[in-house]
């Protein structure tokens, strides 16, 4: 484990991760620092500056809604959102990409080539367009996000494949008459895991500022639902008068992407892989 | 030269048609079309409505109908600003959003490798790490964090230029804020690529052969270095126009700039199909011919791609 060694050298990837950690811990358990609801509103606290000692850490909303309970619900549905994203761009990658890698050929070249036309295509279009015909729910927008954002996956898993693909242990299977669908699942998929998590941590950030993005528009998560993009959104219109509520939804979102860069870029080197 | 236009043209052709027919797929083939509006409608306005729009016709005839029209620029009427087409939406909008963008990608350009050029020659010192620094801060805070955020402490508390608006289209304040909005992200990925490609281009023996025959530091940077240097960064334009046009959307409805990427929020808040398809595919247009022109441009500036 050459590579954990290296990461751990690392303080910035180190200290990433921990970032991580703890927004992943607050994402999760956070509802029980805080004695109010996400959706309680206290009439006489509209659009109040944050207050220690009552209990609003981050203030509240134009409704009067405690913004450090919505910020960690918003932090639950963004890296929720990120995370299941991620988890079907794996999958429609890495089947794609270790098949491209390891047919090799023409069907590698008309596969990547269809890759490459996609990836010069505005994305972001055909998920807002998908939003307006199928609705816009939180499955739907998941879903649509992490069918857009396979691509990256898909590359890096098929370079890993073609180095792959003429090692010994694959030649071997060869000549024991194992068939190809036998390889690639139980011998070159499970070498790619390198190269897979390290997509992941790129693909997460993507998919987290794609939902950001279409919940500030209004076209992502919906009340009384929320998210990062929403609370920012809201912010956004909100700015004026009560400042903090759109630093803290922003600050967070921030502080999560650039964890994930640290972190990603480290887990990169750590593991030396260059896509 | 006229060989590399034409094989990229042809190239950009699939992608051209993947856009529209992706759309068209969308447009006619998701539940629940343009007339499912709750209203009860007797089966014969039904059947009017539909023949009116050619939407009894079998589906291959539809896409041959689409494309027709689209050849003639016509993307249909809008389905929620009436007695508009879709045409004249895009037609009013887009002067303003062209100007926005390639001001943005303008300013992008000059800063962002006039920071790269700065931090690879000061490599590894103080002022080389604020410009990585710096260009991180543009990575992490997207656009519609820090568009809100420069209204909020120059419009609003500074009071220096206008929170909004975008005056009569000649007024220079109104443009400042959105255009640096618009091109921080961009500034910051030019300023990463070019400083790794001049860092790079800085090594290569014909920099040394440069200085060794007594060329100042100016003449080497910009007649031997830079040419090198900034080839990585034009294969960027393509990816980075898709972010502008991305960001625009922000933009614009963050200051409230009267261009596409408003209708085109408001249409899809509204539903309104026929526009918010007309705007994907326009935009697909745009994206693609964008990325035909870098193309060339790359084969220009390298001439090793003109030769394969």
């Amino acid at each position: 484990m050459g590579g954990l060694q290296r990461l751990k050298r690392n303080p910035a990837a180190v200290a990433g991760l921990a970032v991580l950690g703890i927004i992943m811990l607050l994402a999760c358990f956070g509802q029980y620092l805080t004695p109010h609801a996400i959706d309680e509103v206290f009439w006489d606290r509209i659009s109040a500056p944050p207050d220690i000692d009552a209990g609003f850490y981050f203030g509240t909303d134009a409704n009067g809604r405690d913004l450090f309970a919505r910020t960690l619900e918003g932090a639950r549905v963004s890296l929720l959102v990120g995370v299941s994203a991620s988890l079907i761009s794996l999958v429609i990658g890495v089947a794609y990409g270790a098949t491209a890698g390891y047919l090799g050929g023409k069907t590698d070249n008309v596969m990547m080539r269809i890759v490459d036309i996609l990836y010069s295509l505005p994305f972001v279009f055909f998920v807002i367009l998908l939003t307006v015909y199928v609705g816009r729910s939180l499955s739907v927008i998941f879903i649509t996000i992490g069918a857009v954002i396979w691509l990256d996956m898909a590359r890096i898993v098929r370079g890993q494949t073609l180095a792959l693909k003429h090692r010994d242990f694959v030649e071997a299977a060869r000549a024991l008459g194992a068939s190809d669908r036998r390889i690639l699942m139980r011998h070159i998929i499970p070498n790619l895991w390198g190269p897979v998590i390290i997509s992941v941590l790129l693909v997460i950030p993507d998919a987290i500022l794609t939902e950001s993005f279409l919940s500030f528009l209004g076209l992502g998560v919906q009340e009384p639902d929320t998210s990062w993009g929403v609370l920012i959104g809201d912010g956004a219109q909100n700015m004026m008068g009560a400042p903090w509520s759109l630093l803290f939804p922003g600050g967070f979102l921030a502080v999560t992407l650039l964890a994930f860069n640290f972190a990603g870029d480290g887990v990169r080197d750590a593991l030396d892989i260059r896509s | 030269m006229l060989s590399l236009v034409v094989k990229r043209f042809v190239g950009a052709i699939p992608t051209l048609f993947i856009i529209i027919t992706m759309t068209f797929v969308m447009m006619r083939l998701t539940p629940g079309g343009p007339f499912d509006t709750g209203r009860v409608v007797s089966p014969e306005v039904q059947a009017n409505l539909l023949r009116a729009y050619h939407l009894d016709e079998p589906l291959y005839l539809q896409y041959f109908r689409y494309l027709k029209e689209l050849a003639h620029g016509d993307f249909g009427p809008s389905f929620t600003s009436k007695d508009f087409t879709v045409t004249q939406l895009i037609r009013q909008g887009f002067p303003v959003s062209l100007e926005l963008g390639l001001s943005a990608m303008a300013l992008a350009l000059v800063v962002g490798l006039g920071l790269g050029t700065f931090g690879a020659l000061h490599r590894n010192r103080p002022a080389d790490h604020a410009v990585i620094a710096f260009s991180l801060i543009g990575i992490i805070i997207p656009n519609f964090v820090m568009a809100p955020i420069l209204t909020l402490v120059f419009g609003v508390t500074l009071q220096w230029l206008p929170a909004g608006g975008w005056g009569n289209g000649h007024q220079l304040a109104y443009k400042i804020l959105p255009v640096i909005a618009l091109a921080l992200p961009r500034i910051s990925s030019i300023a990463r690529l070019s400083r790794t490609s001049m860092i790079e281009a800085m090594q290569m023996p014909f920099i040394r052969t440069a200085y060794a025959k007594g060329l100042p530091q100016h003449l080497v940077l910009m007649r031997h270095a830079a040419r090198a240097a900034i080839l990585p960064v034009v294969s960027y334009l393509g990816p980075a126009t898709a972010g502008i046009i991305t960001g625009s959307i922000i933009v614009e409805q963050v200051f409230s700039i009267p261009g596409i990427g408003r209708y085109f929020v408001d249409a899809a808040l509204n539903r309104d199909y026929t526009l918010v398809s007309g705007v994907v595919v326009f935009y697909g247009c745009i994206i693609v011919l964008f990325n035909l022109i870098v193309d060339v441009l790359y084969g220009v500036l390298d001439p090793r791609i003109g030769r394969r």
